[in-house]
């Protein structure tokens, strides 16, 4: 039971960051029926960016806010201006080729400007360690966890709870209709876009000291968040956030249990059970079709 | 006119075409065909860093028996495909030697092709099947497993006497031959092995596979994976409250996986056939060297590209001509010292199969560096 609980504690960790950029996915769904492929890069970038910055000797926060700062610019302004708007009359198959695309052309600008090795990256949580009835877990275990859940949660309750937050939720059921009632349209779908940079930041905050800092950090990572925001519902906030933790939690138990060789699959099997019996997702909502 | 003019562009043509033959007659193309990307990346770098420093010194000091190198570099993206038509695609360009791949998956699948066009191909490779097959035409840069393996397996037995062991390796040509090496060089010892625990290459979480390991309640464990995931693996197994000895082979301590782990690296103990700390004039000569020119500090993949180098030059040069089946066979004799040719590093000799063997090393990482606690001879020494 110790072992169980072991691999389940860090397995929440680290779906916890899956969740945070399975978030990602969904937002930019719901605001602008985009895939974003490049969601694992989305995460890596800001990871080079804090890294540079803390080369040039910012502490990590100062690191964490100047890279919120471009990211919301690059990630969110530019990606937007850039790519989506240009394309978004094209319907969404030429931006998910665009995003793929982007992500290649990301990975190798910062191999290029980086080198292809792994950097060490520092972890917002001091080293200590805690041993609670046999199950050592660690205090960047914990804080992860608690950081994302509450990344996921504002979130949310900003998405729900607020003017703007509705706002965003009207652009994205009826572009029309929200022009209409006087939304200002371009304003919310961008809101969603440097939400989704602040919250790539996060991500990359939390989930580099483990990964390392690399430019093909993102790839492994943006697949499973894309299974998990499936898995959870793609067009719901909290979807993601249980799908990051069921993807988490199931790949380090299957690694223990079965073999650490099918560790990389859970994720695909568990997407693939979930569309079978529920297509929308485990929290989606089933969305009727507009003719 | 126009005659004229005609004859002049001949002229041209024909004094640049002399110029150009002129100018490849000066110098000898060498392909590095390395990991710069992939999992393979560290290992990569520092064997295609190393390989350049020692081409950069041989062409400041008048180059091979006259010639220059003309040395470049191609990235297999740590993929044995990609390995093989990059390989291909140097005998194509009709390469006097080739560098690489350091991982052994890629050697397996490239050398058929160096083999086949007869070029003189040196690897990083350690997996003990590369040279089992008959090659001649492949060489080592380190220790076959089958070399190292036993030095290590006695450390483990005989020094440190560790009754049980656990083993965690890397699903790959280069971590099963390590397992099934180091599993042979310990059945006559007296450490036994409780459990052989795999992960895969590029692996991000090793919970689970430390957590087994705890289960089987070892003296040790012996980790063999690759360098980026070995940081990992220490970082786990501190995580997890593991006070018992890691051991391993050079992937375990090297600088980068040092640099990579962080705290958790203090302790591990490792048997490398190269290290930039080991107490020798040359070593510590290239380190400074490297150091001076890259801005860090080289591992053992570094050492390997340069001292490759500084072999083929001596190949070459007992030859004494270029041609690639004399320096081959010059090869399988071959015994350099580092008094004749410091570039070697250390005394070196090469046998039959294209396998080295020369003294390496036992070093413990102590705050977050590798200090050489033992000098092991080479195993032809015993």
């Amino acid at each position: 039971m110790t072992d169980f609980l072991q691999l389940f504690f860090s397995g929440l960790s680290t779906g916890a960051i899956y969740a945070l950029a399975a978030l990602g996915f969904t937002l930019l769904w719901q605001a602008s029926g985009t895939i974003n492929f490049a969601q694992g890069e989305f995460v890596m970038l800001p990871a080079f960016m804090m890294l540079a910055f803390m080369n040039m000797g910012a502490p990590i926060l100062v690191s964490f806010a100047l890279s919120v700062v471009l990211a919301v610019i690059v990630l969110g302004w530019l990606f937007k201006r850039g790519l989506v708007d240009p394309l978004f009359k094209y319907g969404m198959m030429p931006i998910v080729v665009a995003t793929i695309g982007l992500s290649i052309a990301m990975r190798n600008g910062v191999r290029a400007g980086f080198s292809a090795e792994a950097h060490p990256f520092p972890s917002l949580f001091p080293d200590k360690l805690f041993n609670i009835a046999g199950v050592t877990i660690t205090m960047a275990d914990l804080g992860t966890f608690a950081f994302a859940l509450v990344l996921v949660l504002i979130t949310q309750a900003f998405i729900a709870k607020t003017v703007t937050g509705r706002a965003m939720q009207a652009v994205a059921q009826n572009t029309e209709s929200a022009s209409v009632l006087g939304i200002n349209v371009p304003r919310m779908i961008f809101y969603t876009f440097a939400i989704n940079a602040v919250l790539a930041v996060a991500a990359a905050m939390l989930v580099t000291p483990t990964y390392l800092a690399k430019f093909d950090m993102g790839e492994s990572l943006g697949t499973k968040a894309f299974f998990a925001a499936i898995i959870g519902g793609f067009n719901n906030s909290r979807g993601a956030l249980l799908g990051g933790l069921i993807v988490g939690v199931c790949e380090n138990l299957a690694a223990a249990y079965i073999s650490p060789a099918y560790k990389d699959a859970v994720a695909l099997v568990i997407f693939m059970v979930v569309i079978l019996f529920k297509p929308q997702g485990l929290l989606g909502k089933k969305v009727e079709r507009k003719v | 006119m126009q005659k004229r003019f005609a004859f002049k562009l001949i002229a041209a043509c024909a004094l640049a075409a002399s110029a150009l033959t002129g100018f490849a007659q000066q110098t000898v193309k060498i392909a590095g065909i390395v990991e710069l990307s992939g999992p393979g990346t560290t290992s990569g770098t520092f064997f295609n860093n190393g390989a350049m420093l020692a081409v950069k010194e041989i062409n400041a000091a008048g180059g091979i028996l006259g010639k220059k190198i003309d040395y470049s570099s191609n990235d297999t993206q740590s993929n044995p495909g990609v390995a093989k038509g990059l390989t291909q695609k140097a005998v194509d360009q009709d390469v006097f030697a080739i560098f690489g791949p350091v991982f052994s998956g890629s050697i397996m699948v490239s050398m058929a092709e160096s083999r086949r066009a007869e070029i003189p191909n040196f690897t990083g490779g350690e997996a003990a099947s590369i040279t089992q097959q008959g090659n001649p035409y492949i060489f080592r840069t380190s220790f076959t497993q089958d070399t190292a393996m036993p030095k290590v397996a006695r450390y483990m037995s005989d020094t440190m006497k560790l009754k049980t062991i656990a083993i965690i390796y890397v699903n790959n040509d280069f971590g099963k031959g390590g397992l099934d090496s180091v599993k042979k060089a310990l059945a006559p010892s007296a450490t036994k092995v409780l459990g052989e625990i795999s992960t895969d290459s590029g692996q991000i979480d090793f919970s689970a596979a430390v957590l087994k390991a705890k289960q089987l309640n070892p003296d040790g464990i012996f980790a063999y994976t690759n360098e980026e995931e070995s940081a990992r693996l220490l970082r786990e197994l501190r995580k997890q409250g593991w006070t018992k000895p890691v051991v391993g082979e050079t992937t375990l301590t090297g600088q980068k996986v040092i640099e990579l782990a962080g705290e958790a690296a203090n302790g591990a103990i490792g048997h490398v056939g190269l290290t930039v700390d080991a107490p020798l004039p040359a070593v510590r000569a290239f380190r400074a060297k490297y150091e001076k020119e890259y801005k860090t500090i080289s591992d053992h993949n570094g050492m390997k590209g340069y001292s490759g180098m500084y072999i083929l030059k001596a190949a070459i040069e007992k030859a004494g001509k270029f041609d690639r089946k004399a320096v081959a066979n010059a090869m399988h004799t071959l015994k350099v010292t580092a008094a004749q040719q410091p570039g070697v590093l250390m005394d070196v000799t090469f046998n039959e199969k294209g396998d080295l063997d020369r003294d390496s090393f036992i070093v413990e990482v102590k705050n977050g560096k590798q200090e050489v606690t033992a000098v092991v001879p080479p195993l032809g020494a015993k």
